[in-house]
């Protein structure tokens, strides 16, 4: 750990912070020491409007476990009929 | 008997780092006249938090000036969270920077009026990594502690345009005594790095040592953290003042 190692992907979407929406560009995701979390380690998930900017995130730390979970279920939420289609559209567009 | 008296002050300060830039720092001092050792705190990856800055007002406590430079005060002004959320999205510290602001921080405790001009230096996690690097790169250091730095050692494909060479391959250039405090149940360094950059100490004739404490893992001394160890930490904050109490009196 202590490793600097972020896996960024690009952002289409919007968050809710404190100040209420917005636009999301980027997702930082990191298995590091977390900043609150009472943990030694957790996944955490930046989701930021502006990469290069300390202000507009939405951030997540949780459990390697949590994470998976996380995973699985949004993989689950991506086989239903409508996500399906909406990538099939993409992968053919 | 009458009861010695203690005090000390501790302020956000700002001095000079890397490339002049002027950067914020946690400084803390005993009252009095002195003249006092001088450390500079490191803090870790996660943030300049209260926790690191909380030791900076340990060391006044325990007689010493010290000071916890905010590695990331260019990725800021914001909240310390989020400031290092960016800091670790651009790649981290780059060490070039670490170094300039670390000499910095050593001019202003240097120059202090109550300062008797050694300085140490302690950092935990990346911060241990990054005093030894310091150990390595700046030879006015008159003290180093390296807490658990992970990535002291580096394959290759570890090494970025941010941190282009591993530690340990500065450390023929030590020219202070090194405390190293490890847990052995710790992932990163492992024991076996520690014992690799114990062996390259050792071949490069270099005053150190290295405690290693079982039953304690990655940052044992954090209070607010589940890996906090009462009884490791306790000693190896014995080790840590006895060794200041020899190399900066």
């Amino acid at each position: 750990m202590c490793s600097w190692i972020v896996e960024k992907a690009a952002m289409d979407g919007v968050a809710k912070g404190p100040d209420g929406w917005m636009d999301i560009k980027q997702a930082n995701v990191y298995f590091d020491h977390p900043f609150k979390a009472a943990m030694e380690h957790a996944l955490i998930v930046d989701f930021v409007h502006d990469p290069d900017r300390p202000n507009g995130r939405v951030a997540i730390e949780i459990s390697a476990e949590s994470a998976q979970r996380l995973v699985e279920s949004i993989n689950r939420a991506l086989t239903t009929g409508e996500a399906v289609h909406v990538l099939g559209e993409k992968v053919h567009a | 008997m009458t009861t010695p008296y203690q005090g000390l002050m501790a302020e956000t300060v700002t001095h000079e780092g890397a490339d002049g830039d002027l950067i914020s720092g946690y400084f803390a001092r005993p009252l009095g006249s002195g003249p006092f050792p001088n450390v500079i705190v490191v803090h870790h990856m996660p943030a300049w938090d209260d926790a690191t800055k909380w030791l900076a007002s340990r060391f006044a406590f325990y007689g010493y000036n010290a000071i916890c430079p905010n590695l990331y005060h260019r990725e800021g002004p914001g909240e310390a969270d989020e400031v290092a959320a960016v800091a670790r999205a651009a790649g981290g510290v780059p060490d070039d920077r670490f170094i300039g602001d670390m000499r910095g921080a050593m001019e202003y405790l240097k120059t202090l009026p109550y300062s008797n001009g050694k300085v140490g230096m302690i950092g935990f996690c990346s911060g241990g990594r990054q005093t030894y690097l310091a150990a390595g790169r700046i030879p006015e250091l008159d003290a180093a502690v390296d807490c658990w730095g992970g990535r002291v050692i580096a394959t290759p494909d570890q090494l970025t345009e941010r941190q282009p060479v591993a530690p340990i391959d500065y450390t023929a250039d030590i020219s202070c005594p090194v405390l190293g405090i490890f847990g052995n149940d710790d992932q990163s360094p492992t024991p076996e790095d520690v014992n690799k950059t114990e062996e390259e100490l050792k071949k490069h004739g270099k005053e150190y040592e290295f405690h290693r404490y079982d039953g304690a893992g990655h940052g044992f001394f954090a209070v607010d953290r589940p890996g906090y160890r009462p009884v490791q930490a306790t000693e190896a904050w014995k080790e840590v003042f006895k060794f200041y109490g020899k190399h900066l009196a």
